[in-house]
């Protein structure tokens, strides 16, 4: 397993998965997983549906109870999610939905809503604190979800296929979004997507998951310091980049392998 | 316009109607009686049948009240703990499932014949328990699954899941419950008014009783209209709840 820091290194370690399994009733296991994901790294993970990324979040979450191996999680710090589709509540308005987290872990109020308009300024909503999802477009209200996964500030940050709902120019402007947000604090992000492009571009290393197991099968580094500029897509070592993770991707899916 | 317009025209159409069929084929009005005499009879006996409308609603609405307590209380009780719902499911399944008829005698004793009003209370309440249990219940557990991933994710106690997630998406399926058993109440509080007899209460369900004993078929039917009129306030009623507690956009 290719991984840019050894697990021993606990102080720069984010969260790791050692020969993690997870069974579901009716279903062959999937895994093992094996990750290690350092502090301040964004690693995405490719695979086909049904390949078990959501499960792999999920896991990094502790939001799934393995079956075998074992999680370690750098302690201390809080982890942000953020879902396929917006998963806002819709009877809140923006700020209230963003406070959720702080009014949780039990921050004051007039703290959390500060904290909570501060994030929402971040992400360019800072005059929708008062709208309620239902008035807000898909793109804006992928805005607020991410507001919310990062008003704790936390040093891991869960994707699981955020943009694939939306059209590619917002998407494009959520990824240069994602960029600023991760230069500004360096939270380790973990990015689920089924798009080979946009992996190469976010990512500093590349996780192709087997279609089956949604076993890793294949942990591809992507060259160049983060975050990129727009124009680095037309450099030939992101070409190069993903014409490989396209090559791993398609082996890992053919099932005559 | 046409909205109010044309159910009254087909209304007025139909009234005329029978009226007229009523008149030229000489039908003895204790069997059925012309509109105009139903029309009489509910000028005529105003004082008693709005007293007595007056009074099943009351009991309808006591009965709602003790049913949105007990029932919605209890599935929110139970929401907290799936031992107790499968504890308490089958229990309430079995009083959803068993005729109110048939446990009226006994409520019947338990209120004593001089409280009649109670037993009537305590039936109505009976039959509208389940709806609101079963409404709050399923609505309790209809709230996304990603946002409770997200509640565990962020280490939500149970009060606070309750509380943010779970009561808010637990109102349109609340609402929905309220409808029904409102509806249900009405019903629980005339059978059950038919069951004690005799006079033991003053409502609706009395006036039809007596009127129906002594052939006046006139004030039976306008008991009737009555009953039909207390059904669409009370459903009206509920509407506009519903509507001023979902303004806010809450399904979107």
């Amino acid at each position: 397993m290719a991984s840019p820091l050894p697990a021993s290194h606990g102080s720069d370690l984010a969260v790791s998965l050692t020969g993690v399994t997870v069974s579901f009733r009716g279903r062959p296991p999937l895994g093992p997983y094996d990750l290690t994901v350092a502090r301040g790294e964004i690693v995405a993970v490719v695979g086909a549906s049904g390949a078990g990324k959501s499960t792999l979040l999920r896991l990094l979450a502790g939001l799934e109870t393995p079956s075998g191996g074992s999680v370690v999680r750098a302690s201390g710090g809080t982890t942000g999610f953020v879902f396929q589709s917006p998963t806002l509540m819709p009877w809140a308005d923006a700020l209230t939905n963003v406070t959720l987290p702080l009014d949780i872990a039990g921050v004051p109020r007039t703290e959390a809503r500060r904290r909570a308009s501060t994030a929402l300024q971040a992400v360019g909503l800072g005059d929708r604190l008062t709208a309620r999802p239902g008035q807000l477009s898909g793109g804006m209200a992928m805005r607020v979800s991410l507001a919310r996964a990062l008003v704790t500030d936390p040093d891991l940050l869960l994707l699981d296929e955020p943009f694939a709902a939306l059209d590619s120019i917002t998407r494009r402007t959520l990824i240069e979004d994602l960029h600023r947000l991760w230069t500004a604090r360096h939270p380790a992000m973990v990015f689920v997507t089924h798009d080979v492009e946009e992996a190469v571009y976010l990512a500093g290393r590349i996780v192709v998951l087997d279609s089956r197991t949604g076993r890793p099968v294949a942990d591809i580094p992507s060259p160049g310091p983060l975050p990129r500029p727009d124009r680095w897509r037309a450099d030939p070592a992101y070409r190069e980049a993903v014409e490989a993770v396209a090559a791993a991707l398609a082996s890992a899916m053919d099932p005559a392998r | 316009m046409s909205r109010f317009l044309a159910p009254l025209i087909l209304i007025a159409l139909l009234l005329a109607g029978w009226e007229l069929l009523v008149r030229t084929l000489g039908v003895p009005t204790y069997v059925l009686p012309p509109p105009s005499a139903i029309g009489l009879a509910l000028i005529d006996r105003a004082p008693v049948l709005a007293g007595s409308a007056l009074q099943t609603f009351w009991m309808a609405l006591q009965a709602l009240a003790v049913a949105v307590v007990l029932g919605g209380g209890l599935a929110v009780a139970i929401s907290l703990s799936p031992i107790a719902e499968q504890a308490v499911r089958p229990l309430a399944v079995t009083l959803q499932v068993t005729p109110i008829v048939a446990i009226a005698p006994l409520v019947l004793i338990w209120a004593g014949l001089d409280n009649a009003d109670r037993a009537v209370v305590a039936l109505a309440a009976a039959v509208a328990f389940y709806p609101l249990f079963s409404g709050v219940l399923s609505g309790l557990k209809s709230a996304d699954p990603d946002l409770e991933r997200l509640f565990d994710l962020y280490g939500a106690n149970r009060i606070q899941r309750l509380l943010r997630l779970r009561l808010p998406a637990a109102l349109p399926a609340s609402l929905e419950g309220l409808r029904v058993a409102t509806g249900l109440a009405v019903i629980g509080a005339v059978v059950a008014e038919f069951v004690s007899g005799s006079g033991a209460t003053q409502g609706l369900a009395w006036r039809l009783l007596e009127a129906g004993n002594r052939l006046r078929t006139a004030e039976l039917l306008a008991a009737l209209v009555c009953l039909a009129g207390l059904g669409l306030a009370l459903n009206a009623g509920v509407e506009a709840f519903e509507r001023a507690v979902l303004r806010h956009g809450h399904r979107r």
